[in-house]
């Protein structure tokens, strides 16, 4: 399946990323955990792809895989192409990786608290970070850590290279994790939920500074978070996973204004809304996340969907491209059901209690 | 961290001294009679002069304090003159731990018994670290490949087989039949020249590599768990992600936060090997501390006894300390206060 070019691009920007057909899958002694399937995708300089998805989802696992970040085994990571600047990333040599991997795409890991080396100072991290890539000396990379740091917002950057990782607080840390991923200017950044663990003013401050990564270096980033509300500040576009796989993928004015997939629908639901009373309950999407153990025979959401019918237990709806750079993966949205003249989807039936 | 040291040497001299105490009571109330050696035609009276002028005709608290005055003073004081070669106060005079068996002071018996059982022990220990970090560093890294199940396997046996074993089989196999090396432990053996050195060698290699071999089995496994306790955390996956060698991910970031235990399990087991040098001593005729302890044991040489088992009762206090500070100089998340 192809992936149409997202919208409103324009013609300064090219695709630095793209994702064709990834599967991951872990090889356990509890049998296989098929964490991703068929996931395709692309980026482009400049642009902020959001990704949203409940925890287990697969976000994660999905951009390590990129990287090959992942211990194999158990991982084993599958493409038909993983391209970054049309070079294919599963087919590269250790060197050609390691540049990569820092050098051209930096990342941001989901836990600041156990991400950095508890035992090196903060410095030592740093620069040894800048001079991977960087053929510049001791002096000049400690000066470039210490410029980091006051970037992403750290006071008296100089003195705190000194200091061990627990020496400073989650939110401190995360900023530092930041610092490194952005130590050598990567054309991708991709960022694992790196806001979850911080208070809502140095999550602004962050996301001000990814607003200016963006604009002034024409950074591609990932943002990867389950805060709907971020996403729809600040990403171009957005993907929706579950169960390991895309379920929708739209911009982001289109995907909040008119959301294809039940599931979608069900997570803004959840979305708290401003004007809403505070006695009016959270609506939460009820049912157990899927099994991964198999891949997908059918639609993995189908026994939380209270759309489903019978075609959604027998086969797994592949990602269909509609109007406005729309797609989704849903047999509701499907052109068998959809184009004129086709059969008509049939009468929604509740399938909850069949499960 | 000074401070905190100051603190705990503090702390340790009360413990030593309950631990002397304990050790002189325990060995006292141990029914023995250092005249049962002597022949039987030797008459009471005779045996009672002699036990008199062992000092045992003095209740058991004086005997006490006198020991402490002999041990905690007297001796120190006399390494102190020896090193320095001056005279304090009354030298000629001055009362020391005397052997029963031999009549000559104790702490000269350990003085000229402690190369010999640093030599072999210190020996083995370090080649015992130095084969079991690389091994465990690899048996983490390539876990269940053949070498990592070789490494368990191999380190499982040595880990059970007790030395005087091995060391039992070493002598009839390299000693007995293949004529290798001596079955003896020759401690006035001097090294002059290179064949003499080569002779020093070949009387080493036995006992070193027995207690060595033992002592890699046990480091290689600690050292494989720490490893593989770090190999799976969260900073390592930002070292690959930083695009670092897969040696400075393994060398640098990894082994740097698994050396932390070992480094204090190596700290708290050197006491514990002079423990082994009992057996070990024992088995190839060294003529060291351990051996001296079972002598001593044998002819009921009581002050000799107590004197070596609160010496080991002092390391053992001692490395506990180191271990605590090298961990806290190791790990900069430890702050004693
Ligand atoms: N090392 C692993 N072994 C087995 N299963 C794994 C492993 N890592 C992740 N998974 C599984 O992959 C799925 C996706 O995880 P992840 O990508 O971390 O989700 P999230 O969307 O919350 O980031 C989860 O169901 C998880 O259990
Ligand atoms: S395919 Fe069927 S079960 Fe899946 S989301 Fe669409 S309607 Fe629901
Ligand atoms: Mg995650």
């Amino acid at each position: 399946m192809t992936v149409r070019e997202p919208a409103g691009r324009q013609s300064s920007q090219q695709v630095v990323l793209e994702v064709n057909d990834l599967k991951t899958t872990f090889n356990t002694r509890d049998g296989q955990v098929h964490a991703v399937n068929n996931v395709s995708f692309s980026l482009s300089t400049g642009e902020l792809l959001g990704v949203v998805g409940e925890s287990g989802s697969g976000k994660s696992v999905t951009m390590m895989s990129l990287l090959k970040l992942l211990p194999s085994p158990p991982a084993e990571v599958v493409a038909d192409s993983i391209l970054y600047e049309g070079r294919d990333v599963l087919s590269m040599g250790d060197e050609e990786l390691r540049e990569l991997r820092g050098g051209g795409i930096g990342f941001i890991f989901q836990d600041p608290m156990t991400s950095l080396n508890p035992v090196f100072t903060v410095g030592y991290q740093l620069t040894e970070a800048i001079r991977q890539h960087l053929p510049i000396s001791k002096k000049e990379a400690r000066a470039r850590a210490a410029e980091l740091l006051a970037k992403v917002g750290i006071a008296q950057p100089v003195e705190r290279l000194r200091d061990f990782p627990h020496q400073f607080s989650g939110g401190m840390r995360q900023r530092v994790m930041i610092a490194m991923s952005l130590a050598c200017e990567p054309k991708v950044l991709i960022a694992d939920e790196p806001t979850t663990a911080l208070d809502v003013t140095i999550q602004a401050q962050i996301l001000e500074l990814v607003r200016d990564l963006r604009r002034d270096q024409g950074m591609g980033i990932i943002w990867i978070t389950h805060d709907l509300g971020v996403v729809a500040g600040i990403a171009d576009r957005v993907i929706v996973m579950y169960g390991g796989q895309i379920v929708e993928h739209a911009p982001v004015k289109e995907l909040f204004n008119n959301p294809q997939h039940p599931y979608t629908k069900a997570l803004l639901a959840t979305m708290p809304s401003i004007d809403a009373s505070r006695s009016e309950r959270l609506y939460s999407i009820e049912g157990q996340p899927p099994s991964l153990s198999g891949a997908p025979t059918r639609c993995s959401f189908a026994p939380r969907c209270e759309y489903a019918f019978d075609r959604c237990l027998e086969e797994n709806p592949p990602i269909v491209s509609m109007d406005n750079n729309h797609q989704a993966a849903c047999w509701l949205r499907h052109p068998q059901y959809t184009a004129q003249g086709s059969q008509h989807p049939p009468e929604e039936i509740s399938l909850r209690e069949t499960f | 961290m000074f401070n905190y040291t100051i603190r705990r040497l503090l702390f340790a001299i009360p413990t030593l001294f309950v631990i002397s105490f304990l050790i002189f009571a325990i060995l006292d109330l141990a029914p023995n009679d250092p005249t049962g050696n002597l022949p039987l035609t030797i008459p009471p009276e005779v045996r009672e002069n002699i036990r008199i002028s062992l000092g045992l005709g003095e209740p058991f608290p004086i005997r006490y304090l006198k020991w402490c005055q002999q041990f905690f003073i007297n001796e120190p004081l006399n390494l102190i003159e020896q090193w320095f070669d001056i005279s304090i106060g009354d030298s000629e005079n001055r009362l020391r731990v005397q052997s029963w068996a031999t009549r000559s002071p104790v702490v000269d018996l350990i003085v000229e018994r402690l190369p010999q059982t640093l030599w072999v022990l210190g020996l083995s220990y370090v080649i015992g670290i130095l084969i079991a970090i690389p091994i465990g560093v690899i048996s983490a890294y390539k876990q269940y490949s053949i070498f990592d199940q070789i490494g368990t396997f191999i380190s499982m046996v040595g880990f059970s087989v007790p030395t005087f074993f091995t060391g039992l089989v070493c002598i009839v196999f390299f000693s007995s039949t293949l004529g290798w090396f001596p079955s003896i432990y020759d401690t006035t053996h001097e090294v002059t020249d290179l064949a003499s050195f080569w002779f020093q060698v070949k009387q080493m290699i036995m006992p070193v590599m027995v207690l060595a071999l033992f002592n890699a089995s046990q480091l290689s496994r600690f050292m494989r768990a720490s490893m593989l306790d770090n190999l799976s955390q969260d900073y390592v996956r930002t070292a690959r992600a930083k695009g670092l060698k897969e040696r400075s991910v393994l060398l640098i970031h990894v082994l740097r936060n698994s050396l932390i235990p070992v480094v204090t399990v190596i700290a708290l087991g050197l006491p514990q090997i002079f423990a082994g040098a009992i057996i070990t001593e024992q088995i190839f005729r060294v003529n060291g501390l351990g051996q001296l302890l079972i002598i001593g044991i044998q002819g009921a040489d009581i002050p000799l006894v107590q004197t070596l088992t609160f010496i080991f009762a002092v390391l053992i206090v001692l490395f506990n300390l180191i271990a605590d500070i090298l961990y806290g100089m190791l790990d900069p998340r430890i702050r004693y206060e």
